[in-house]
């Protein structure tokens, strides 16, 4: 079972709480501060999972989820969506997109350790 | 004897007296508009430069050599103006509509705007009214010689070495009156005023030498008339060929002469000055020439035989030993000389460089290079009026100074007649055409210059003596005096008569013989039926043009100031708000009028055409031209006020659906964004709390380092609530503002040090002129240095420029101070310019930018309660905010009611 995850956050500070969470646990984590340059980098890294913010500059969450699920290679790839606009609106659309899972910021570190190790695992 | 020194002191306080009426009322008139200034009086007060020196001293001196014939020269012009409803009421009422600038733009905008034509009047105008200032240098520095005769030997000093210095002291003062400001009119309040000012010294000093001759010197009017009977001349014959032919010239000189047509028609405020003027300036005529006879009998009289006649306004006070009447004669004789030289000089100046220079230097350049246009055309006028009077003075040497007064001016007279055919056909002729124009203009230069202007200077100077006595190799009929051997006993009436009557011919033949181009149709039906036409027909088709293009132009020739309120007016006219108004015809159309109205049609014509792409006469136009009967005029003026109100209406309706939308939208994602940006600060905090309690085995270090991202984002949590609440506050107007009295200047200082925080590793040069920000201001200055940290702090985050720069500008204008902040970065795209002052609207998504997307909005809300406004300006090469406020703030606008009182006017 692979053990890389690839965060894709433009807040430095929230990956950086990410990162260190996820690594305490034995994982290893690499981040991205912005959406133009993500899809390429998920082609080039081939992570187990992927944590993806919905509002990223350059290019949304949602747009680099429809690209990943479009492709063969990356379709049943885990992503973990966060966002921090609690709207139903951006949940359905998420996971209408294909969403593995979707969290809303504030959250809670056990939760995401625990979403990420079953989505891995799944 | 006045010493000549005293006399010189009068002459420099008389023009210092001048100049600070001049200055003292433009001052006044550029705050308010001042009734008196634009009142009939002062129109008709105006209008007596037509009285130059060769009527105050040349009159008299025509009176001794030739009768009464120097009452023709009055008489033409009281004609003229007894019939004004003829021809000069259509004249103002054109310069008007057209906003024309001389009598060489009036005449080039007739004949198609062609810059061709306004050439040809500009060099005819340099040309004949170079003899005419002539004449007024002569008067000046015989006048100042009869005062400087050294004593005992009766010597006159060096004359040319007066003139020289009269010619550069006019130059200087008429610079200094006439191109002191970059004005975008063609209106000189001030130069109006002055000339005002001396036409009561001039009359009032020839009343009181006349009055002083009658009742001091003659004992009475029935002796005065014994005395003319006594000195009648048989050259006192009335020739009535010769009668009829002056009084014809002098009622064409005052249509046509430069320097009239600048107050007749450019000056006039109000058409129905012409009214008054009707009467008034002809009584001012009549009195003006009422003594002319009695002094020269009395000078003849009393004065030794060999004084020269055009001086005896003076020698006849002097001789008498009346000091003071004859120190106020010369101060008359020289205001009726400089005024003259100053408004003919301005005049032509206005013409050499709108239709020579400033076309000349489009031709040259790009148009679409910077550059201010306006200090091109100050400069161009400043070099026009030395090169004018320079021509003067040299006409004035070559002659040798010694013709009689009246004999230089009616050359003049006789060149700019030339014009009237032109004239006459733009008024009243629609089948006159540019060719005939030019044809007619050109060949009746041609011979005037070959009959008397070049024969003016004397056998043997400019024309050998041969020539003139034989003809050119020989040829009889080729005599410049006497032309198809028709030997005319007087040379001003054989060169009159051919100029004319060939120009005449050629303008006629031409303007049969070719067709005229569609802009001339247009412009001839609008000229010859200015009365009946009241919507009139457009040079445009819209579209096309962007309107940002055509302010960055306007601002070079106006000024920014000016440009941006037409533009801001046109945009409010067409119901949007903002600087950029639609390119509609109807725009273009109004903004070549303003244009006109600084360089003259030609030039405004060729400027709007480089950027809009051509003009355009539609079929429409041609077709609303040809049908002009007066029910289809009416009918469509009446459709055409319809329509314009409802797609005036319809765009207003768009605009505030289009805002509404945007409300609606931005509503929505106000609450989303509030939000976001509460949730991601507290993503952080909790994430990192969480994992500060629970990991017992975090290096002291590393604890610290997750300790301190709480406390910053804590902070960005704090400054965010504040930002919303301060939103929140001043949009309920619950505001409480803190009023104190401070300097402008300290308090942009304080703004720059605040601001220089951001970004700090950017070096930002600011220019200021700290000369201008010596204002003290009263108003809540913490709210007010809030709103330009702002600004400043975009401009460091935003402007992208490599060095970049910020302008500070500051005026006052009435109640409120503008400050301008200009960068030189890309500035902001227009889809984007009504955005940025609304909540959230950040342009990028750069979160690392800071804030949350609020200060425009807070600086919006602040500038209202501050009593004006923050508003973004296109179209300055960057980008630029305008910041305007009240300078003093009254209690009364504190709190909500400011607020309440212009959402009411809005």
């Amino acid at each position: 079972m692979g053990r890389r995850v690839l965060v894709i956050e433009d807040e430095p500070s929230i990956a950086e709480a990410i990162g260190f969470i996820l690594a305490r646990d034995g994982w290893e984590v690499q981040s991205h501060d912005r959406g133009a340059g993500a899809l390429e980098l998920i082609r080039a890294q081939r992570p187990d999972l992927v944590i993806l913010d919905l509002m990223l500059p350059g290019r949304t969450g949602l747009d680099i989820l429809r690209a990943l699920r479009a492709e063969v290679e990356t379709a049943a790839l885990p992503v973990l969506m966060l966002t921090a606009r609690n709207q139903s609106r951006d949940r359905e659309l998420a996971e209408s997109c294909g969403a593995s899972r979707f969290m809303v910021k504030p959250f809670c570190n056990t939760e995401v350790l625990a979403s990420v190790r079953e989505l891995v695992a799944s | 004897m006045v010493p000549f020194n005293v006399l010189l002191l009068a002459c420099l306080g008389y023009v210092v007296f001048l100049f600070t009426i001049a200055f003292v009322v433009e001052r006044r008139a550029e705050r308010q508009r001042i009734a008196w200034l634009s009142s009939p009086l002062i129109y008709t007060l105006s209008l007596s430069i037509y009285c130059t020196a060769w009527t105050f001293y040349g009159a008299v001196g025509y009176a001794v050599r030739s009768g009464l014939e120097f009452v023709t020269i009055y008489l033409g012009p009281t004609l003229v103006f007894v019939g004004w409803w003829l021809v000069l009421r259509k004249m103002v009422r054109i310069g008007k509509t057209q906003r024309v600038t001389s009598i060489a733009d009036m005449i080039s905008a007739r004949y198609g705007k062609s810059n061709a034509i306004g050439v040809i009047v500009t060099l005819l105008a340099v040309a004949a009214v170079t003899p005419y200032i002539a004449l007024q240098l002569q008067s000046i520095s015989l006048s100042f010689a009869v005062f400087a005769v050294e004593p005992g030997t009766g010597a006159h000093p060096d004359l040319a070495q007066t003139a020289i210095w009269v010619t550069a002291g006019l130059a200087v003062f008429t610079i200094l009156f006439g191109t002191r400001r970059l004005d975008a009119k063609e209106q000189h309040h001030g130069v109006v005023i002055a000339i005002a000012v001396e036409a009561v010294v001039k009359l009032v000093a020839l009343l009181a030498v006349g009055a002083f001759v009658v009742w001091g010197v003659a004992g009475g009017p029935a002796d005065v008339h014994a005395r003319i009977l006594a000195n009648e001349s048989p050259d006192w014959q009335v020739v009535p060929g010769r009668w009829a032919g002056l009084i014809f010239l002098s009622a064409v000189a005052i249509l046509t002469l430069p320097r009239m047509f600048q107050v007749l028609v450019v000056e006039n405020a109000d058409e129905r000055h012409l009214a008054t003027a009707s009467w008034a300036f002809p009584l001012y005529l009549f009195l003006i020439s009422v003594f002319v006879m009695p002094i020269a009998v009395v000078g003849l009289d009393v004065l030794p035989a060999g004084a020269n006649p055009d001086l005896f306004v003076l020698l006849v006070p002097l001789a008498l030993g009346q000091d003071v009447l004859a120190m106020l004669a010369f101060l008359g004789g020289f205001s009726a000389a400089t005024s003259m030289v100053i408004v003919a000089a301005i005049a032509l100046a206005t013409m050499v460089s709108n239709h020579v220079v400033v076309p000349a230097w489009l031709a040259l350049r790009d148009a679409g290079a910077s550059g201010d246009v306006r200090r091109l055309v100050l400069n161009a006028r400043r070099l026009s009026i030395i090169a004018v009077l320079s021509f003067g003075y040299l006409y004035h040497q070559i002659t040798g100074g010694s013709a009689a007064l009246a004999a230089m001016g009616l050359i003049a007279f006789v060149g700019m007649a030339q014009a009237l055919p032109a004239l006459i056909g733009a008024l009243y002729w629609r089948g006159a055409n540019r060719v005939g124009a030019a044809a007619g203009l050109s060949v009746g230069f041609a011979v005037w210059l070959y009959t008397l202007f070049l024969p003016s200077f004397g056998p043997g100077v400019l024309l050998s003596a041969g020539l003139i006595a034989e003809g050119p190799f020989g040829i009889g009929w080729l005599r410049p005096q006497s032309l198809f051997g028709v030997t005319a006993a007087d040379p001003l009436l054989h060169a009159l008569f051919w100029s004319l009557a060939l120009n005449t011919l050629a303008f006629c033949a031409g303007s049969l013989l070719t067709f005229p181009t569609p802009l001339e149709r247009v412009q001839g039906a609008r000229f010859a039926n200015v009365f009946d036409i009241q919507t009139g027909t457009r040079g445009w088709s819209a579209g096309g043009a962007e309107a940002e293009d055509l302010l960055v132009m306007a601002q070079r020739i106006l000024g920014t100031t000016e440009a941006q309120a037409f533009f801001q007016a046109a945009a409010a006219a067409q119901g949007k708000a903002g600087f950029l108004p639609d390119t509609t015809a109807d725009f273009l159309e109004g903004l070549e009028r303003r244009l006109s109205g600084a360089v003259g049609a030609a030039t405004a014509h060729a400027m709007i055409a480089q950027i809009v792409g051509g003009s355009i006469v539609s079929v429409e136009d041609l077709m609303a031209v040809a049908n002009e009967t007066a029910q289809i005029m009416e009918y469509s003026s009446q459709l055409e006020a319809k329509s314009e109100e409802l797609s005036r209406t319809a765009r207003q309706l768009r605009e505030a659906n289009e805002m509404l939308q945007k409300l609606s939208v931005q509503k929505d994602a106000f609450l989303s964004q509030i939000s976001h940006e509460l949730r991601t600060p507290m993503t952080s905090i909790r994430a990192f709390s969480e994992i500060l309690k629970e990991a017992e085995d975090l290096a002291p270090e590393e604890a610290r380092k997750y300790a301190g991202i709480i406390q910053d984002e804590a902070i960005r949590l704090t400054r965010l609530l504040d930002d919303l609440l301060d939103l929140s506050v001043l949009e309920a107007g619950r505001v409480q503002l803190k009023i104190e009295e401070v300097s402008l200047r300290d308090l942009i200082d304080r703004a720059i040090t605040a601001s220089g925080s951001v970004a700090p590793h950017r070096r930002f040069t600011i220019d200021r002129d700290i000369s201008t920000e010596a204002i003290t201001i009263r108003t809540d200055a913490g709210r007010l240095a809030q709103v330009f940290i702002n600004v400043l702090s975009n401009a460091r985050k935003y402007c992208d420029a490599e060095r970049p720069r910020m302008d500070i500008r500051v005026r006052v204008e009435g109640p409120l101070v503008i400050v301008d902040f200009i960068d030189n970065g890309s500035g902001i795209p227009k889809k984007s310019q009504a955005l940025i002052f609304e909540k959230f609207a950040r342009l990028t998504d750069q979160m690392q930018a800071g804030g949350a997307g609020l200060g425009l909005a807070i600086c919006r809300e602040i500038m209202h309660k501050l009593g004006g406004e923050i508003a973004y300006v296109p179209g300055q090469g960057g980008a630029a905010f305008r910041v305007s406020f009240l300078r003093v703030l009254p209690a009364a606008e504190v709190a909500s009611e400011a607020g309440a009182d212009r959402d009411a006017a809005a």
